[in-house]
């Protein structure tokens, strides 16, 4: 465990060294804005929706930023030889993983803490609960550390970032899609996929403020298997 | 210190090494040789348990490299072709970095990162960020990196390549420096970079080991004997009696198959070079005869390019190892 820590703190040293997690941060944190001031302050509606309406915008943000953030960790270090400084490591294949996830979900947890400003705004005008803020925010870093897995999946796969970043992107929307493909076929299939659907019946209720188990336990569910299928990813690697 | 037993490597249908068997002593410095594409890479990548062999076995310290990999990566630095620095850090906190993942204790990180600065020359450039370095200086902080946790086995996989001169001979200096607390395996494409450097040379050719020994040995199997150049000066001599004498002389000494002219850039009427063919090396006795004979000593030395010869002979038609006793 403390390898993994030492290779999330060498990561994230990597991201502030770097434009690439300012450029992140900046950029999500400009959207952020934009959409909180179409939604929030151009709109009429009560304060609670609009808080709702704010987790709504910013998981799809976490999601774009967390797939950015996470197509660079296996691939880029393939790409440079860099891989092999882990790989010949005293280490297992699982803390490598792990150690990336960690750096990502830490540059995903800065970046969402820097939007408190908008709920907060939302809190000192109108009327919401402390407890809407912090379970939407808990939806957001679910939301975030099973699509950072997702992309870390992805990344395992290839040299390319961009593939990396395609293959991670590709996987998320077809997950998030599911729900569509819930609505068309028939009883059982549809609550079983809808139940798979990435954003839809999952993250709603973390949106309205509501702390559902289901919920948590699916965002685990899939950061735990997608993490798992890329150390799999690893160890197969070294037979190649 | 190192076993291989019959290992093999295919990628998909393609084999890129094997049958390969091998022994290395504690503290040999051996050198792996052999054209681009003959094996080298596979072999080091399976030995610093970047890859897993097809079948086969490669112990390192008695330890398998497929049962317990993370034991025997505690025991291994390796430096790849290609240095796996991280050009966004710095030096120091590069070292830093490799020692802590490396198993070195938190205590011990700073004296650590210390001594192979010392042993690398690297100690001023400590807080230098790695991407503004030389392509030498890289290679240090390579080598630095692979000894960092003080491992039994150091594997450097073309560490020379793409030096300069001077920072050839650095680093030879370097590795030497390694011997006997380490045992090392470097590999080069190039024999007469690696030739000087290592105890013993371990020729490869589409992934077999072909011939195993030290310079001498290899050539003198290979090459059924040495050639020695010497250059001989007899004052008020003509051209035609210094070398029916100087032939006579050379001639006479036990174990001289041949003796023939050549030229050198001094060759005139009371100076004359000979290429001299023996069964083994005759250098000292040649010296001896030649003085004896009356003769002022100019020139005494192994032909040039003889060692590249003998890779050449070897790359191109390999005997096979278990023909000549190359695995050893």
């Amino acid at each position: 465990m403390s390898k993994a820590l030492l290779i999330a703190r060498r990561e994230m040293g990597a991201y502030t060294r770097s434009p690439l997690g300012a450029v992140i941060i900046a950029g999500a944190l400009l959207i952020d804005g934009i959409l909180f001031y179409y939604w929030g302050l151009s709109q009429k509606m009560l304060s609670a929706e609009v808080l709702s309406e704010f987790f709504y915008a910013a998981s799809g943000i976490t999601m774009a930023a967390s797939i950015i953030l996470s197509m660079r960790l296996v691939a880029e270090e393939r790409q440079t030889h860099t891989f092999t400084l882990l790989n010949t490591a005293p280490i297992r294949d699982w803390e490598i993983v792990l150690g990336k996830y960690l750096s990502a979900l830490g540059m995903l947890t800065v970046l969402t803490l820097l939007t408190l400003y908008m709920p907060a705004l939302i809190f000192v005008n109108g009327k919401v609960s402390i407890g809407h803020i912090a379970v939407g925010y808990v939806g957001l870093l679910l939301i975030g550390s099973a699509t950072i897995a997702i992309g870390l999946f992805g990344s395992a796969l290839t040299k390319s970032q961009v593939v990396a970043a395609i293959v991670g992107a590709a996987i998320l929307v077809a997950l998030i899609l599911l729900w569509m493909v819930a609505s068309a076929v028939e009883p059982p299939l549809n609550e079983f996929l809808a139940g798979l659907a990435f954003h839809h019946q999952n993250f709603q209720p973390f949106q309205k403020g509501i702390l559902e188990l289901k919920g948590v336990a699916y965002y685990v569910a899939i950061t735990y298997f997608f993490l798992l299928s890329a150390t799999k990813i690893l160890e197969a690697r070294r037979w190649r | 210190m190192i076993e291989i037993r019959d290992l093999y490597k295919y990628y998909g249908a393609t084999r890129a090494l094997g049958p390969v068997s091998a022994e290395i002593a504690q503290g040999e410095i051996v050198g792996l040789l052999g054209v681009n594409g003959a094996g080298k890479t596979t072999a080091l990548r399976i030995l610093a348990c970047d890859l897993l062999p097809s079948s086969g076995s490669v112990r390192v310290d008695g330890i398998d490299v497929v049962e317990r990999p993370e034991a025997v990566r505690e025991r291994i630095g390796y430096l790849p072709d290609v240095p796996p620095l991280y050009g966004d850090m710095r030096v120091g906190e590069f070292l830093a970095f490799a020692a802590r993942l490396r198993g070195v204790a938190s205590s011990d990180v700073a004296r650590r990162v210390g001594a192979v600065e010392e042993l690398t020359a690297l100690a001023d450039r400590n807080d230098d960020p790695i991407s503004t370095l030389s392509h030498g200086y890289q290679q240090r902080v390579g080598i630095a990196q692979a000894i960092i946790h003080e491992p039994k086995l150091v594997v450097l996989d073309e560490p020379i390549s793409g030096l300069d001169p001077v920072q050839i001979v650095e680093m030879r200096q370097l590795v030497r420096t390694l011997a006997g607390k380490h045992t090392v395996i470097l590999s080069s494409h190039i024999l007469s970079e690696i030739s000087e450097t290592c105890d013993r040379l371990l020729v490869i050719k589409d992934g077999e080991i072909v011939a195993s020994g030290t310079e001498s040995e290899l050539s003198t199997k290979l090459l059924e004997g040495i050639r020695v150049r010497v250059a001989l000066r007899s004052p008020g001599s003509s051209s035609a009696v210094l070398s029916l004498k100087a032939k006579k002389a050379l001639g006479d000494v036990t174990g001289v198959t041949n003796v023939e002219d050549t030229t050198i850039a001094e060759s005139s009427d009371e100076v004359a070079a000979f290429i001299v063919e023996a069964k083994q090396d005759v250098r000292p006795a040649v010296a001896a005869a030649a003085v004896s004979a009356g003769f002022e000593l100019l020139e005494l030395g192994r032909l040039e390019h003889e060692l590249e010869s003998v890779f050449l002979r070897l790359a191109r038609t390999a005997p096979k190892a278990n023909e000549n006793g190359a695995t050893s």
